[in-house]
Parts: C-alpha cells; structure tokens; sequence
C-alpha cells in the first residue's frame, strides 16, 4: 500500500475538487432521497383515502388553514441569498488561502507530461477513449450527451413528478438519469483521476505509479473470432451486429415498455419512442463495449475501411 | 435739503458700506436659522432630495414597503415580491442555481483583475502569472480564488442540473428553459477549459491538447475523422485548425483561448443567463415545491389539442 502516491494523488491542486464533489454529491443524493422517500409515503396514502385526497393541502410540510401561503421575498428568500453569498465566499475564501492553484513547468511540446490528462471534468470523456475511438469518444459522444440531455423534457411525457422529489412515480426516467449521471459521467471521471496513472494505465487507488510499466494485451476484433478476414466482410458484419444490436435492443426496449410502461408508452408518440430508444440504447452500448473490452479483450466490433466502431 | 433727510444718502443712492452693512445684519439671521433648518432635517435624512431621489419608496415595515424593496430595485426585481412559503426551503432547491450565479459574479470580477496582469503571449503570459503569484500584492489569493471559483462553479452547474432533474422541474411549461439551461452548462464547461490553458505552463498545455486533439477525429470535418481526408481535411485545414489557429498548440491557441475566455464565451453566457433567469419567472417562477400529484390525476388531460378534441 503506497499510501505517499494515494495522498500525492488526492491532494494534487485540481483533484482536491473532485474529492470534494464525493461527499457533496452523497450529502444531496441523500437529501433527495429523503424527500422523495416522504412524498412517495404521502402519495399512498392519498391514493388510498380519496376523501383525504380531495382535502390535503400535498405537501409533507405542515400547513395549516389561517397560514399564509406566499411569504415576502424581501427578507425570507434574500436573507437565504444573503447568507448563502456569504458561506460561499468563506469557503472560497478559506480554501484560496489554504491550497495554491497549481502551476507547473512552462509549457514544453517536447516533454509530454504522463500521464497527460483533460480538466478533471472532461475525464469522463478521456476514459472512454480506452474503449472508444476519439471520434465517438470526443466528438460524437458530447454531441449526444447534449442533445440527449436537450430532448428530455420532449421525451419524458410523464405528468407525474413535477415539482416535488418522488422516486415511485419517476422510476425510469430517475434510474435512467443516476446512470448516466452517477455512473457514467461521475464514476468515469473518478477512475480517470484517481485510477489512471502513467500509459493511462490502470493502478488501485495505493499502488505505486509503475512508469516503466508494461502490459502485453492482445486485444481482438469481434470479426476475428468469429474468423472473418476478407475487408468486406468485416465491414458487412459489423454493420449486422451493430445494425442488429439496435434492432433486437429496440425491440427489447419496446416490450419493457409496453409492458411495465404501459402508460407513458401510450402517452408517446412514435418520434419520441424513437428517440428514446436510440439514446437508451446508445447509453447501454458504453458499459457493454467497457465489457466487451475488459472481459473479452475485444477491440472493435465494426470495421471499416473508413471508420471502426 | 431734501437730500439730507434722504435714507438713501446725498444721491438718493444707497453707499455700498451700508449695503455690506445691512447684508450683514441679514445674514446673521438668516444662516443660523438655515443651520437649524439643515440640522432638524437630517435628523431624518429619509426626507432629504437626495436619498428620496434614490429610494422610490419608504421603508416602513409594510407589505407594500417590502413588495416595493424588491420590486424598485434593478438587481432584485428579477424576483416577484411573494414566493410560495415552502419556495424558500433549502432542501428544496439547494440554492444551487443562485450559487453558480454568484461564483460567476465572483469570476467575473477576479478575472477582471487578473487580466490587468495578463498578457496572452507565449513570452510573457507564463512569467505574468510567476509575476503574479509572487510580487503583485495579493497576486496568489486572487488566482486562486479565480481557479476554485471556476472549479465550483462547474460543481455547482452539475448539481443545480442534478436538483432541476429530480424535481421533473423540465417538464412543461419549462422544457425550453431546460434547454437553456443545458447550453449554459456546455459553457460553463467551455469557459472553464478555456482558462486552463492561460497560464501557459505543462499542466494547462498538456490538457488543452489532449482536448482539442479529440477535434482531429471529427468525422467529415477533421484529418483523422471518419470521411475527413476523403473531403480534403488535412492538419491545416481542419476543425482543430480552426480551434487553434494552428496545428499544434502554440501562440495562436494561446491568443484564441483568452479571446473566448474572456470576451466571447462570458458574452454568449451572460446574455443567455438573461434568458434563463427571465424564462424562470416566465415560465411561473420556481417549480415547487409543489402539491404531489396522483397516478389517476395524471391520465386527465388539462389542456392542449387532445383536450379540445375530447
């Protein structure tokens, strides 16, 4: 156990952030939760009383008749901006005076730092490249992150939910948004800042950063195990298995849906269904081609004179 | 003689020493009851031209005092005067939206500062920022601020997102101000990975680029991308050329990063924070937290063309 490389990484200027964003991120998702856990109580209970239903003011908060429903901004919402503009500034404040922003060496094309990596919040997108060539990792990638992220409120056609925390009436689409948050953007970024050492190898969180390290992995194209070897046919075959992949995942998708989504597939129209399951399923490919790659040593499934997949 | 009985001297004029005289008599009256005057008023300097001038209203504890506070003032008006009671509950909203703003307030302004000390050139910008961190009074702090600042306002961004996500605050009537909200990440983002580059030292140089070496991959429009040769891409021509002004990382990416960092990235966010704060209230002010709806209210359309068609 290295622990002078463990603290040499978690103490590194521009990682002190992401150590940070651990617990944050714990602290809210558990505030959430709590929320959420409460409303998903009330809403039952309401389910199961109507007469209840028709007379409850929906909130977990007390409320009582006679209260006033609107409080004045000026002070109960600017005492809370005031307060909060001061707690920022003391954190800021103590944590400038505390850790100094790195600078190293002056910037040199002829030493390449190694590891050399992306700002810490971009290193979600440089792990891909383990798995991906840069043109889906770099560029088609963030263009689907975007756009995904940009069509939600166009594809989740779920009235429920809107306004309060609820897990029970957002299953999906909250499940959907922690795996992609959570665990494809946070997780990766988290492997590539504390488990990616030298070559952007992969070293468990108190192993020495080996720069001399060497792996000899064979990796493989899928085409090659099945003993494809002629150009087109790899070509053709890529295109089947991705061309199926998102056939049968399509189909996948629908059957899920219409069976445990019954109603927010009936809501959505043939655009939006589309839409979804191609993002769905272009979400799910990324940990199955981390596993292709990290189970079976497979490099691409597609190849082609012009691009591989 | 007429003339000697004359108040007003030989000519029937008045002597100057008199006037001096008499303005002088008058005078002795006249400034002590003014200085009363002036004492007696700004014992309540609320009545004063000047302050009145400024403040439009009073600032008796009234609702109508209190509305007017937010409501007469630029920077605050972009709140309505009354929230919803549980509007205000952290748990809720996490403050995070107010934050981001905030740090970006605190950037804008430390950046501002920092560019009094910064030339974007290969020879000086390095040595500025040397220069910077150890002879200009407060040189470091101000760096550092403007580094971590920058660092948690990218956290804050992702968790305001996190937040409006959880509480299906996108959902209607807010969708478009989501995807307001989603551009002002990517540059957010962008402006942060603009700076890293500034100061010109391995760190920043190394990370911008691996960065932009992604953009050779472009597909069509980069020299290593799919179809990119084919349309006649080469390392001089391509989308990272455009980037960097160059092939490699050098002077002209140095120049282009700075430019966007500090003008035309902040531009674009400025004027689409704008919108997002404006579509906010627009759009009803913040989502909640609101009442919990039930399954079986939910299959009731309200509004929309299949209402009317129903």
């Amino acid at each position: 156990m290295d622990w002078r490389q463990l603290w040499e990484i978690c103490s590194a200027p521009d990682n002190v952030p992401i150590v940070g964003l651990i617990p944050l991120l714990a602290f809210y998702i558990y505030l959430a939760w709590r929320q959420a856990h409460a409303n998903d109580e009330l809403i039952e209970q309401l389910e199961g009383d109507a007469a209840l239903a028709k007379t409850h003011h929906r909130k977990t908060w007390p409320f009582k008749a006679g209260w006033q429903k609107e409080v004045h901004v000026w002070p109960f919402l600017l005492r809370i901006e005031f307060l909060a503009a001061i707690i920022v500034t003391i954190i800021l404040m103590v944590w400038s005076i505390t850790l100094n922003a790195p600078l190293e060496e002056p910037a040199n094309p002829n030493l390449t730092m190694n590891p050399a990596k992306a700002p810490w919040y971009f290193l979600g997108l440089q792990e891909m490249l383990v798995y991906f060539d840069p043109w889906i990792a770099g560029v088609v990638m963030p263009t689907m992150i975007i756009i995904g992220l940009m069509v939600i409120p166009y594809i989740d056609t779920n009235p429920l939910g809107s306004g309060y925390y609820t897990w029970k009436q957002r299953k999906f689409s909250i499940g959907t948004f922690l795996f992609g948050f959570i665990i494809l953007w946070v997780a990766m970024i988290i492997i590539g800042t504390f488990i990616r050492g030298p070559g952007w190898q992969w070293f468990w969180p108190g192993q020495t950063w080996d720069h001399n390290r060497l792996i000899y992995e064979v990796n493989r194209d899928l085409p090659d195990i099945f003993g494809i070897t002629s150009n087109l046919a790899k070509a053709v075959f890529g295109a089947v298995v991705v061309g199926g992949y998102y056939l049968l995942g399509g189909f996948l998708v629908y059957s899920l849906f219409r069976r445990y989504m019954a109603k927010d597939f009936k809501r959505m129209s043939l655009v939006q269904f589309s839409i979804t399951q191609f993002l769905l399923l272009t979400m799910v490919a990324l940990p199955l081609k981390m596993g292709l790659r990290l189970l079976w040593h497979i490099k691409y499934v597609w190849i082609t004179p012009w691009f591989n997949i | 003689m007429a003339d000697e009985n004359n108040p007003n001297g030989k000519n029937g004029k008045v002597g100057l020493v008199d006037r001096v005289k008499e303005d002088i008599q008058a005078m002795r009256v006249d400034f002590p009851s003014k200085a009363k005057e002036q004492i007696e008023g700004l014992k309540d300097p609320t009545k004063t031209q000047v302050y009145t001038s400024i403040f439009r209203h009073k600032h008796d504890d009234t609702p109508r005092n209190r509305a007017l506070g937010v409501l007469s003032n630029v920077f605050l008006h972009l709140h309505p005067a009354k929230i919803n009671r549980d509007a205000v509950r952290y748990s809720y909203t996490w403050g995070m939206g107010g934050i981001t703003f905030f740090l970006f307030i605190i950037l804008t302004y430390t950046g501002v500062l920092l560019m009094f000390y910064y030339h974007p050139s290969k020879v000086q910008a390095f040595r500025d920022v040397l220069y910077l961190e150890h002879d200009v009074p407060f040189g470091k702090i101000l760096r550092n601020m403007h580094r971590w600042a920058a660092h948690l306002m990218v956290i804050g961004v992702w968790l305001h997102m996190f937040r409006v996500f959880l509480t299906g605050s996108y959902k209607k009537p807010r969708e478009f101000n989501w995807n307001i909200g989603v551009l002002l990440l990517v540059f957010t983002l962008l402006l942060s990975f603009t700076g890293y580059l500034l100061p010109d030292d391995q760190l920043g140089f190394w990370a911008v680029t691996v960065g932009t070496n992604m953009a050779r991959a472009t597909p069509l429009l980069g020299h290593e991308g799919p179809f990119g040769s084919m349309l006649g891409m080469t390392p001089y021509n391509d989308v990272r050329f455009g980037l960097l002004g160059g092939s490699i990382v050098d002077a002209n990416a140095l120049l282009r990063s700075y430019i966007w960092h500090c003008i035309g990235i902040p531009i674009v966010a400025s004027i689409l924070m704008i919108v997002h704060f404006w579509r906010v209230r627009k759009d009803g002010g913040i989502s909640g937290p609101g009442p919990v709806m039930l399954a079986a209210e939910a299959d009731k359309p309200r509004r929309g063309p299949k209402a009317a068609g129903e």
